[in-house]
């Protein structure tokens, strides 16, 4: 057991007790995300952690199988409070502070021997960078995941299908179509096609910022599609600028049905499924007669 | 199972394929369909794939060749009730099934047989213009 093993075991409470004093004098501390109580539990399970993983006398490796439950403590740690929002700064300076709270006490064990106290900490902020790196790592890795299921969420969000009228469904599409929301709208599409019987779908693209040649094939793979279930689809919302580009591309959506607004899709929907929209004498209301 | 049931209902022919077909067996349908159709003279043909799960490139072809196969013998052709992820395939990989008619469910394709060849014998105008002065 070398020295800095002996440190942490004899002196883990006044450790953590310095440690936690330079965490709740941080400024930066936001106590509205993590109680003092949570914070001071979370702390001292990483202390232990890392006070039998020296004590094996290993402070170079931090993959040994010693270290596992200080990296799980840490990447938990960073990884929560990547999903409550924490800034990498804070989380940084969470393992950091433990750096100059060992640091500080190591001082005052081993005033007298200067030579040791230098190898001392020089071993100890080896070992600390590489935790904090692992907790750079795994915040980073957890706000990725945040985005990523963001993405999907924006994804399932921003294709609803709605059925505006008994067997005519429609679908804002607001956003760049890429493939893989092309993917998630056909599916949608289809899948609601199914289940509500309907057999007329209009694509409101009016929320579309751009067409090129890829949104155009995308649109035309959708139509075929629902074609081969059997329904027939309707393009509206098609921009005076949009129509440019199609033209200028040289895209051809000659045997696609296309509209400029939704009002004029549901005009031929309407008239394809023999519903007619007529107003009566009451006023405003409208009525349906077939 | 070596072969896939065709009926006779009235003036169509219907069939409705229950395993997913190997290239064999689409093409014994394909040809006791054909047959069939000459035999009795049918105007229109029903093919029901709600139950089949997996197409491939092969099967698409043999679907298009028996719809053109029957037009010239004067029969249309319907397909129905192709599933989501087919159709997703069917377009993946190219085939829209051109020149073949196709419906949600038995119901609805029975619905645009009548119609289709309705319309061969009196024709109708389908863009009739709505009267548009009610909708704001």
């Amino acid at each position: 057991m070398n020295n800095t093993a002996q440190l942490l075991q004899n002196n883990k409470k006044r450790i953590l007790e310095t440690w936690m004093q330079n965490q709740l004098a941080d400024e930066a501390l936001r106590d509205d995300l993590i109680s003092n109580e949570e914070l001071r539990r979370q702390s001292e399970d990483l202390l232990s952690g890392l006070a039998s993983a020296t004590a094996t006398g290993n402070t170079e490796n931090i993959y040994a199988p010693e270290y596992e439950s200080v990296v799980e403590i840490l990447s938990d740690i960073s990884i929560t409070r990547a999903r409550q929002g924490f800034s990498p700064r804070e989380t940084g300076m969470y393992v950091l502070s433990l750096k100059r709270a060992i640091s500080s006490v190591m001082e005052e064990k081993m005033a007298d021997q200067p030579e040791q106290l230098y190898k001392e900490l020089n071993t100890l902020h080896g070992l600390l960078d590489n935790l904090s790196m692992i907790t750079f790592d795994t915040f980073i890795k957890g706000r990725e995941e945040v985005i990523l299921r963001q993405n999907d969420e924006i994804n399932e969000i921003s294709t609803p299908v709605i059925r505006v009228w008994e067997g005519i469904l429609a679908l804002p599409i607001i956003g760049t179509l890429d493939s893989a929301r092309t993917q998630v709208v056909m599916e949608n599409l289809l899948q609601e096609i199914v289940n509500t019987g309907s057999s007329i779908a209009i694509l409101d693209i009016s929320g579309v910022p751009a067409v090129d040649s890829l949104v155009a094939q995308h649109l035309i793979k959708t139509v075929s599609a629902t074609r081969l279930m059997g329904a027939e689809c309707i393009i509206s919302g098609i921009r005076a600028e949009i129509a440019q580009t199609i033209v200028h591309l040289g895209i051809d959506l000659s045997n696609i049905n296309t509209k400029a607004t939704l009002a004029s899709a549901l005009q031929v929907a309407f008239s394809m499924r023999g519903v007619e929209v007529r107003k009566t004498n009451k006023g405003s209301a409208l009525s349906l007669l077939k | 199972m070596d072969r896939i049931p065709i009926l006779k209902m009235g003036p169509y022919l219907l069939v409705t394929i229950q395993v997913d077909l190997y290239d064999r067996l689409a093409l014994t349908l394909e040809n006791d369909l054909i047959s069939m159709v000459s035999k009795t003279g049918a105007r229109g043909v029903l093919i029901d794939i709600s139950a089949v799960s997996i197409v491939d490139s092969f099967m698409g072809r043999i679907l298009g060749n028996i719809a053109s196969m029957s037009r010239i013998m004067d029969a249309e052709t319907v397909v129905v009730g192709m599933q989501p992820a087919v159709a997703i395939t069917l377009v993946e990989l190219g085939l829209t099934l051109q020149g073949v008619y196709t419906a949600l469910d038995v119901e609805k394709g029975m619905e645009l047989l009548q119609n289709k060849i309705g319309i061969i014998e009196n024709p109708e105008d389908e863009d009739e213009e709505v009267p548009n002065d009610d909708i704001d």
